[in-house]
Protein backbone atom coordinates (compact mmCIF):
# COMPACT_ATOMS: atom_id res chain seq x y z
CA UNK A 1 0.00 0.00 0.00
CA UNK A 2 1.27 3.06 -1.05
CA UNK A 3 2.00 6.22 1.82
CA UNK A 4 2.64 9.61 1.51
CA UNK A 5 5.12 10.84 3.72
CA UNK A 6 4.27 13.60 6.13
CA UNK A 7 7.69 15.21 7.39
CA UNK A 8 8.40 17.06 10.95
CA UNK A 9 9.54 20.58 10.70
CA UNK A 10 9.75 22.29 13.92
CA UNK A 11 6.31 22.37 15.17
CA UNK A 12 4.88 21.99 11.86
CA UNK A 13 4.04 19.31 9.52
CA UNK A 14 5.04 19.00 5.73
CA UNK A 15 2.71 16.54 3.13
CA UNK A 16 3.94 17.02 -0.15
CA UNK A 17 1.34 14.90 -2.28
CA UNK A 18 3.61 13.69 -5.30
CA UNK A 19 0.93 11.32 -6.72
CA UNK A 20 -2.50 11.67 -7.83
CA UNK A 21 -4.85 10.95 -4.96
CA UNK A 22 -7.05 8.01 -5.32
CA UNK A 23 -9.81 7.52 -2.57
CA UNK A 24 -7.87 4.87 -0.38
CA UNK A 25 -4.56 6.81 -0.65
CA UNK A 26 -6.79 10.15 0.57
CA UNK A 27 -8.22 8.58 3.23
CA UNK A 28 -4.97 7.01 4.14
CA UNK A 29 -3.50 10.66 4.46
CA UNK A 30 -6.16 11.62 6.18
CA UNK A 31 -5.73 9.41 9.40
CA UNK A 32 -2.23 9.38 9.28
CA UNK A 33 -2.37 12.96 9.27
CA UNK A 34 -4.62 13.49 12.24
CA UNK A 35 -2.59 10.79 14.26
CA UNK A 36 0.64 12.32 13.57
CA UNK A 37 -0.68 16.08 14.71
CA UNK A 38 -1.96 14.38 17.66
CA UNK A 39 1.03 12.45 18.64
CA UNK A 40 3.91 15.25 18.17
CA UNK A 41 1.48 18.14 18.62
CA UNK A 42 2.27 19.71 15.76
CA UNK A 43 0.38 23.70 15.69
CA UNK A 44 0.26 23.69 11.64
CA UNK A 45 -0.08 21.09 9.11
CA UNK A 46 1.50 22.20 5.30
CA UNK A 47 -0.01 19.99 2.46
CA UNK A 48 1.82 21.11 -0.89
CA UNK A 49 -0.34 20.04 -3.94
CA UNK A 50 1.68 21.84 -6.74
CA UNK A 51 2.17 18.29 -8.22
CA UNK A 52 -1.77 17.39 -8.21
CA UNK A 53 -3.02 18.04 -11.56
CA UNK A 54 -6.40 16.17 -11.22
CA UNK A 55 -8.95 16.55 -8.13
CA UNK A 56 -12.58 15.52 -7.74
CA UNK A 57 -15.21 16.45 -5.01
CA UNK A 58 -13.89 13.24 -3.03
CA UNK A 59 -10.57 15.05 -2.79
CA UNK A 60 -11.60 18.34 -1.97
CA UNK A 61 -13.69 17.18 0.64
CA UNK A 62 -11.10 15.38 2.23
CA UNK A 63 -8.57 18.61 1.84
CA UNK A 64 -11.71 19.78 3.99
CA UNK A 65 -12.31 17.39 6.63
CA UNK A 66 -8.38 17.37 7.26
CA UNK A 67 -8.65 21.06 7.90
CA UNK A 68 -11.41 21.08 10.50
CA UNK A 69 -9.82 17.94 11.95
CA UNK A 70 -6.50 19.37 12.43
CA UNK A 71 -8.04 22.64 13.61
CA UNK A 72 -10.06 20.82 16.22
CA UNK A 73 -6.76 19.27 17.83
CA UNK A 74 -5.45 23.08 17.33
CA UNK A 75 -3.50 23.10 14.36
CA UNK A 76 -3.80 25.34 11.31
CA UNK A 77 -3.75 23.49 7.92
CA UNK A 78 -2.40 25.13 4.88
CA UNK A 79 -2.77 24.19 1.10
CA UNK A 80 0.06 25.58 -1.01
CA UNK A 81 0.25 25.10 -4.79
CA UNK A 82 -2.32 24.96 -5.81
CA UNK A 83 -2.64 24.50 -9.88
CA UNK A 84 -4.96 26.70 -11.90
CA UNK A 85 -6.75 23.72 -13.13
CA UNK A 86 -7.43 22.09 -10.22
CA UNK A 87 -8.72 25.74 -8.50
CA UNK A 88 -10.97 26.16 -11.51
CA UNK A 89 -12.58 22.44 -11.08
CA UNK A 90 -13.01 22.73 -7.35
CA UNK A 91 -15.04 26.64 -7.86
CA UNK A 92 -16.96 24.76 -10.20
CA UNK A 93 -17.34 22.10 -7.93
CA UNK A 94 -19.17 24.33 -5.58
CA UNK A 95 -15.88 23.27 -3.04
CA UNK A 96 -14.84 26.80 -2.02
CA UNK A 97 -12.98 25.27 0.53
CA UNK A 98 -14.01 28.12 3.08
CA UNK A 99 -11.91 26.78 6.12
CA UNK A 100 -8.86 26.16 4.80
CA UNK A 101 -6.00 28.75 4.59
CA UNK A 102 -4.00 28.94 0.85
CA UNK A 103 -0.15 30.20 -0.16
CA UNK A 104 1.35 30.14 -3.74
CA UNK A 105 3.89 28.36 -2.36
CA UNK A 106 5.49 26.34 0.29
CA UNK A 107 7.68 29.43 1.14
CA UNK A 108 4.62 31.54 1.94
CA UNK A 109 2.66 29.08 2.63
CA UNK A 110 5.19 28.28 6.01
CA UNK A 111 5.29 32.33 6.64
CA UNK A 112 1.91 31.94 7.02
CA UNK A 113 2.12 29.39 9.60
CA UNK A 114 4.41 31.08 11.29
CA UNK A 115 2.06 33.98 11.63
CA UNK A 116 -1.01 32.25 12.56
CA UNK A 117 1.31 30.43 15.50
CA UNK A 118 3.08 33.36 16.00
CA UNK A 119 0.20 35.65 17.34
CA UNK A 120 -1.42 32.95 19.04
CA UNK A 121 2.01 33.05 21.26
CA UNK A 122 1.54 36.93 21.51
CA UNK A 123 -1.60 36.45 22.88
CA UNK A 124 -0.76 33.94 25.23
CA UNK A 125 1.71 35.59 26.78
CA UNK A 126 -0.16 39.06 26.76
CA UNK A 127 -2.86 36.78 28.76
CA UNK A 128 0.52 35.84 30.78
CA UNK A 129 1.27 39.19 31.35
CA UNK A 130 -2.24 39.98 32.81
CA UNK A 131 -2.81 37.51 35.06
CA UNK A 132 0.58 38.20 37.07
CA UNK B 1 -44.52 35.53 -79.64
CA UNK B 2 -42.71 34.59 -76.74
CA UNK B 3 -44.47 31.30 -75.66
CA UNK B 4 -41.36 30.21 -73.10
CA UNK B 5 -39.49 31.56 -70.40
CA UNK B 6 -36.30 31.03 -72.29
CA UNK B 7 -37.16 32.58 -74.97
CA UNK B 8 -38.30 35.80 -73.25
CA UNK B 9 -35.19 36.09 -71.45
CA UNK B 10 -32.90 35.42 -74.22
CA UNK B 11 -34.70 37.91 -76.46
CA UNK B 12 -34.84 40.61 -73.39
CA UNK B 13 -32.17 40.32 -71.94
CA UNK B 14 -30.39 44.04 -72.39
CA UNK B 15 -33.87 45.61 -72.30
CA UNK B 16 -33.87 43.91 -68.54
CA UNK B 17 -30.68 45.00 -68.00
CA UNK B 18 -31.38 48.57 -68.60
CA UNK B 19 -35.23 48.57 -67.11
CA UNK B 20 -33.27 46.98 -63.95
CA UNK B 21 -30.33 50.16 -63.69
CA UNK B 22 -32.71 52.33 -64.32
CA UNK B 23 -35.09 51.06 -61.44
CA UNK B 24 -32.03 50.82 -59.27
CA UNK B 25 -31.01 54.29 -60.10
CA UNK B 26 -34.64 55.91 -59.68
CA UNK B 27 -34.87 53.91 -56.12
CA UNK B 28 -34.85 55.59 -52.42
CA UNK B 29 -32.38 53.14 -51.44
CA UNK B 30 -30.05 53.18 -53.54
CA UNK B 31 -26.43 53.59 -51.90
CA UNK B 32 -24.00 55.53 -54.04
CA UNK B 33 -21.99 56.27 -50.90
CA UNK B 34 -21.54 52.55 -50.34
CA UNK B 35 -21.14 50.95 -53.79
CA UNK B 36 -20.14 53.46 -57.46
CA UNK B 37 -23.42 52.94 -60.11
CA UNK B 38 -20.28 50.97 -62.54
CA UNK B 39 -20.04 48.71 -59.64
CA UNK B 40 -23.55 47.94 -59.42
CA UNK B 41 -24.40 47.84 -63.19
CA UNK B 42 -21.41 44.94 -63.48
CA UNK B 43 -22.86 43.49 -60.58
CA UNK B 44 -26.33 43.32 -62.32
CA UNK B 45 -25.08 42.51 -65.71
CA UNK B 46 -23.43 39.19 -64.00
CA UNK B 47 -26.49 38.37 -62.31
CA UNK B 48 -28.44 38.84 -65.42
CA UNK B 49 -26.23 36.84 -67.60
CA UNK B 50 -26.33 34.09 -65.01
CA UNK B 51 -29.61 34.05 -64.87
CA UNK B 52 -30.58 34.00 -68.51
CA UNK B 53 -27.76 30.91 -68.99
CA UNK B 54 -29.48 29.25 -66.21
CA UNK B 55 -33.28 29.40 -66.67
CA UNK B 56 -35.19 27.77 -68.84
CA UNK B 57 -38.69 26.24 -69.15
CA UNK B 58 -37.95 22.86 -67.25
CA UNK B 59 -36.30 23.99 -64.63
CA UNK B 60 -37.54 27.75 -63.91
CA UNK B 61 -39.51 25.92 -60.87
CA UNK B 62 -36.96 23.10 -59.65
CA UNK B 63 -34.91 25.40 -57.86
CA UNK B 64 -33.51 22.63 -55.73
CA UNK B 65 -31.51 21.76 -58.93
CA UNK B 66 -27.97 21.52 -59.37
CA UNK B 67 -27.97 24.03 -62.53
CA UNK B 68 -28.66 26.98 -59.91
CA UNK B 69 -25.69 25.99 -58.01
CA UNK B 70 -23.95 28.76 -59.56
CA UNK B 71 -26.67 30.88 -59.23
CA UNK B 72 -27.27 31.16 -55.87
CA UNK B 73 -23.82 31.08 -54.94
CA UNK B 74 -23.16 34.63 -56.86
CA UNK B 75 -26.61 35.53 -55.32
CA UNK B 76 -24.76 34.79 -51.67
CA UNK B 77 -21.59 36.78 -52.82
CA UNK B 78 -23.56 39.51 -53.62
CA UNK B 79 -25.19 39.53 -50.70
CA UNK B 80 -22.47 38.69 -48.39
CA UNK B 81 -20.23 41.63 -49.84
CA UNK B 82 -23.27 44.04 -49.08
CA UNK B 83 -23.42 42.70 -45.60
CA UNK B 84 -19.76 43.18 -45.10
CA UNK B 85 -19.95 46.51 -46.67
CA UNK B 86 -22.93 47.92 -44.92
CA UNK B 87 -25.92 47.86 -46.83
CA UNK B 88 -29.05 47.38 -44.96
CA UNK B 89 -31.51 44.21 -45.08
CA UNK B 90 -34.10 46.32 -46.83
CA UNK B 91 -31.55 47.79 -49.31
CA UNK B 92 -30.22 44.19 -50.60
CA UNK B 93 -33.94 42.74 -50.21
CA UNK B 94 -34.95 45.19 -52.83
CA UNK B 95 -31.86 44.92 -55.29
CA UNK B 96 -33.31 41.39 -55.75
CA UNK B 97 -36.97 42.29 -55.70
CA UNK B 98 -36.53 45.26 -57.92
CA UNK B 99 -35.38 42.63 -60.61
CA UNK B 100 -38.91 41.00 -60.44
CA UNK B 101 -40.23 44.66 -61.10
CA UNK B 102 -37.86 45.06 -64.18
CA UNK B 103 -39.15 41.36 -65.69
CA UNK B 104 -42.98 41.60 -64.90
CA UNK B 105 -42.63 45.66 -66.68
CA UNK B 106 -41.39 43.42 -69.83
CA UNK B 107 -43.62 40.41 -69.42
CA UNK B 108 -46.37 43.02 -69.26
CA UNK B 109 -45.18 45.04 -72.51
CA UNK B 110 -44.73 41.98 -74.47
CA UNK B 111 -47.59 39.76 -73.47
CA UNK B 112 -49.82 42.18 -72.76
CA UNK B 113 -52.36 40.45 -75.65
CA UNK B 114 -52.25 37.38 -73.85
CA UNK B 115 -53.30 37.29 -70.09
CA UNK B 116 -53.28 34.13 -69.66
CA UNK B 117 -49.89 33.23 -70.05
CA UNK B 118 -48.71 36.65 -68.81
CA UNK B 119 -50.11 35.06 -65.48
CA UNK B 120 -48.44 31.63 -65.92
CA UNK B 121 -44.82 33.19 -67.24
CA UNK B 122 -45.43 35.77 -63.86
CA UNK B 123 -46.43 32.77 -61.46
CA UNK B 124 -43.29 30.97 -62.26
CA UNK B 125 -40.90 34.54 -62.57
CA UNK B 126 -42.50 35.01 -58.99
CA UNK B 127 -41.59 32.09 -57.53
CA UNK B 128 -38.06 31.90 -58.53
CA UNK B 129 -37.73 35.94 -57.79
CA UNK B 130 -38.82 34.85 -53.95
CA UNK B 131 -36.56 31.91 -53.15
CA UNK B 132 -33.86 34.33 -54.57
CA UNK B 133 -35.22 37.07 -51.96
CA UNK B 134 -34.87 33.87 -49.46
CA UNK B 135 -31.50 33.02 -50.67
CA UNK B 136 -30.63 36.43 -50.60
CA UNK B 137 -31.73 36.88 -47.28
CA UNK B 138 -30.46 34.32 -45.63
CA UNK B 139 -26.56 34.73 -46.54
CA UNK B 140 -27.24 38.39 -45.60
CA UNK B 141 -27.87 37.42 -42.55
CA UNK B 142 -25.09 34.90 -42.20
CA UNK B 143 -22.71 37.63 -43.55
CA UNK B 144 -23.80 39.64 -40.45
CA UNK B 145 -23.63 36.62 -38.26
CA UNK B 146 -20.05 36.46 -39.06
CA UNK B 147 -18.89 39.85 -38.99
CA UNK B 148 -21.30 40.39 -35.10
CA UNK B 149 -18.74 36.81 -34.03
CA UNK B 150 -15.55 38.17 -35.53
CA UNK B 151 -16.08 40.93 -33.42
CA UNK B 152 -16.90 38.88 -30.20
CA UNK B 153 -13.93 36.80 -30.89
CA UNK B 154 -12.20 40.11 -30.86
CA UNK B 155 -13.70 41.70 -28.20
CA UNK B 156 -12.99 38.53 -25.80
CA UNK B 157 -9.24 38.37 -27.11
CA UNK B 158 -8.62 41.99 -25.86
CA UNK B 159 -10.90 42.67 -23.16
CA UNK B 160 -9.20 40.57 -21.06
CA UNK B 161 -5.18 41.49 -19.86
CA UNK B 162 -3.81 40.77 -16.62
CA UNK B 163 -1.49 43.38 -15.87
CA UNK B 164 1.18 43.50 -13.49
CA UNK B 165 1.13 46.47 -11.54
CA UNK B 166 3.65 46.00 -8.71
CA UNK B 167 6.01 43.49 -7.93
CA UNK B 168 3.43 40.88 -6.52
CA UNK B 169 0.30 42.91 -7.29
CA UNK B 170 -1.63 42.09 -10.30
CA UNK B 171 -4.81 43.90 -11.49
CA UNK B 172 -7.14 42.82 -14.64
CA UNK B 173 -9.63 46.07 -15.44
CA UNK B 174 -13.04 44.21 -16.70
CA UNK B 175 -14.78 45.85 -19.65
CA UNK B 176 -18.24 44.56 -20.87
CA UNK B 177 -20.46 42.34 -19.07
CA UNK B 178 -19.35 39.01 -17.72
CA UNK B 179 -20.85 35.79 -18.67
CA UNK B 180 -20.06 32.85 -17.75
CA UNK B 181 -17.75 31.95 -21.10
CA UNK B 182 -15.73 34.99 -20.47
CA UNK B 183 -15.34 34.16 -16.90
CA UNK B 184 -13.61 30.95 -17.39
CA UNK B 185 -11.38 33.27 -19.57
CA UNK B 186 -10.61 35.65 -17.15
CA UNK B 187 -10.37 32.98 -14.43
CA UNK B 188 -7.96 30.90 -16.32
CA UNK B 189 -5.49 34.07 -17.60
CA UNK B 190 -5.88 35.65 -14.01
CA UNK B 191 -4.74 32.14 -12.19
CA UNK B 192 -1.96 31.33 -14.68
CA UNK B 193 -0.53 35.03 -14.49
CA UNK B 194 -0.57 34.51 -10.39
CA UNK B 195 1.49 31.51 -10.90
CA UNK B 196 3.90 32.71 -13.46
CA UNK B 197 4.96 36.03 -11.51
CA UNK B 198 3.97 34.33 -8.09
CA UNK B 199 1.78 37.61 -7.08
CA UNK B 200 -0.21 37.47 -4.13
CA UNK B 201 -2.62 39.87 -4.54
CA UNK B 202 -4.83 40.44 -7.49
CA UNK B 203 -7.06 43.48 -8.20
CA UNK B 204 -10.66 42.81 -10.41
CA UNK B 205 -11.49 46.47 -11.86
CA UNK B 206 -15.43 46.31 -12.52
CA UNK B 207 -15.41 49.78 -13.63
CA UNK B 208 -15.85 48.40 -16.82
CA UNK B 209 -18.66 46.28 -16.32
CA UNK B 210 -22.30 47.76 -17.00
CA UNK B 211 -24.05 46.43 -14.72
CA UNK B 212 -24.21 44.02 -12.10
CA UNK B 213 -27.10 40.82 -11.74
CA UNK B 214 -26.72 37.85 -9.53
CA UNK B 215 -25.36 36.38 -12.01
CA UNK B 216 -22.42 38.42 -12.60
CA UNK B 217 -22.21 38.43 -9.07
CA UNK B 218 -21.75 34.87 -9.09
CA UNK B 219 -18.97 34.68 -11.70
CA UNK B 220 -17.05 37.72 -9.54
CA UNK B 221 -17.02 35.24 -6.08
CA UNK B 222 -16.53 32.06 -8.04
CA UNK B 223 -13.42 33.83 -9.43
CA UNK B 224 -12.49 35.67 -5.92
CA UNK B 225 -12.59 31.92 -4.76
CA UNK B 226 -10.84 30.47 -7.51
CA UNK B 227 -8.05 33.46 -6.38
CA UNK B 228 -7.96 32.30 -2.72
CA UNK B 229 -7.52 29.15 -3.48
CA UNK B 230 -4.31 29.47 -5.37
CA UNK B 231 -3.47 31.56 -2.80
CA UNK B 232 -3.58 34.39 -3.28
CA UNK B 233 -5.69 37.30 -2.33
CA UNK B 234 -7.96 39.04 -3.96
CA UNK B 235 -9.82 42.95 -4.17
CA UNK B 236 -12.38 43.66 -5.82
CA UNK B 237 -12.27 47.63 -6.99
CA UNK B 238 -14.00 49.95 -9.03
CA UNK B 239 -17.39 49.84 -7.73
CA UNK B 240 -19.79 52.31 -8.76
CA UNK B 241 -22.60 53.65 -6.40
CA UNK B 242 -25.57 52.35 -8.72
CA UNK B 243 -23.70 48.69 -8.37
CA UNK B 244 -23.33 49.25 -4.58
CA UNK B 245 -27.31 49.54 -4.51
CA UNK B 246 -28.24 46.51 -6.96
CA UNK B 247 -25.81 44.22 -4.81
CA UNK B 248 -27.80 45.37 -1.87
CA UNK B 249 -31.28 45.20 -3.27
CA UNK B 250 -30.96 41.58 -4.69
CA UNK B 251 -29.40 40.69 -1.35
CA UNK B 252 -26.10 39.43 -2.90
CA UNK B 253 -23.20 38.94 0.04
CA UNK B 254 -19.65 40.43 -0.60
CA UNK B 255 -18.63 40.73 2.91
CA UNK B 256 -16.24 38.33 2.60
CA UNK B 257 -14.77 39.82 -0.15
CA UNK B 258 -12.62 42.87 -0.22
CA UNK B 259 -14.16 45.48 -2.02
CA UNK B 260 -12.56 49.23 -2.65
CA UNK B 261 -14.33 51.67 -4.62
CA UNK B 262 -11.29 52.96 -6.68
CA UNK B 263 -8.31 51.37 -8.57
CA UNK B 264 -6.34 53.67 -6.52
CA UNK B 265 -7.75 52.42 -3.23
CA UNK B 266 -7.83 48.88 -4.06
CA UNK B 267 -3.98 49.27 -4.91
CA UNK B 268 -3.24 51.29 -1.70
CA UNK B 269 -4.91 48.39 0.31
CA UNK B 270 -2.79 45.73 -1.50
CA UNK B 271 0.78 48.10 -0.71
CA UNK B 272 -0.72 47.68 2.95
CA UNK B 273 -1.00 43.96 2.56
CA UNK B 274 2.31 44.23 1.11
CA UNK B 275 4.42 46.27 3.94
CA UNK B 276 5.21 48.46 1.12
CA UNK B 277 4.81 52.22 1.43
CA UNK B 278 4.78 54.83 -1.27
CA UNK B 279 5.90 58.48 -0.04
CA UNK B 280 6.80 61.86 -1.67
CA UNK B 281 10.30 62.33 -1.95
CA UNK B 282 11.88 64.91 0.39
CA UNK B 283 11.69 68.20 -0.97
CA UNK B 284 15.13 69.37 0.58
CA UNK B 285 16.70 67.01 -1.67
CA UNK B 286 15.96 67.94 -4.77
CA UNK B 287 17.52 71.38 -4.49
CA UNK B 288 21.38 69.57 -3.31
Amino acid sequence: MDKIPILRMGPFLLVTIQVDLYDRLALNLETDLVNMVHKTGARGVLIDISAVSIVDSFMGRILGNIASMTRVLDAETVVVGMQPAVAITLIELGLSLSGVYTALDVERGMALLQTKIGSDDELIDDDADHTE
Amino acid sequence: MTNSVAQFLKKNKDRLLDTWTQKQLASDTLRDDLMSNDELRLQSEELVNLLVKTVNDENINQIESSRFDELFELLSGISMSRARQGFSPRETGLYIFSLKDAIFDLLQQDLSSDPVQLFEISLKFNRLLDSFGVVTFETFIKGREEVIFRQTEEISDISTPVIQVWDGILALPIIGTLDSARTQVVMESLLQKIVDTGSSIAILDISGVPAVDSLVAQHLIKTVSATRLMGADCIISGIRPEIAQTVVHLGIDLSNIITKATLASALKHAFNMNKLTVKRAEPEKKFL
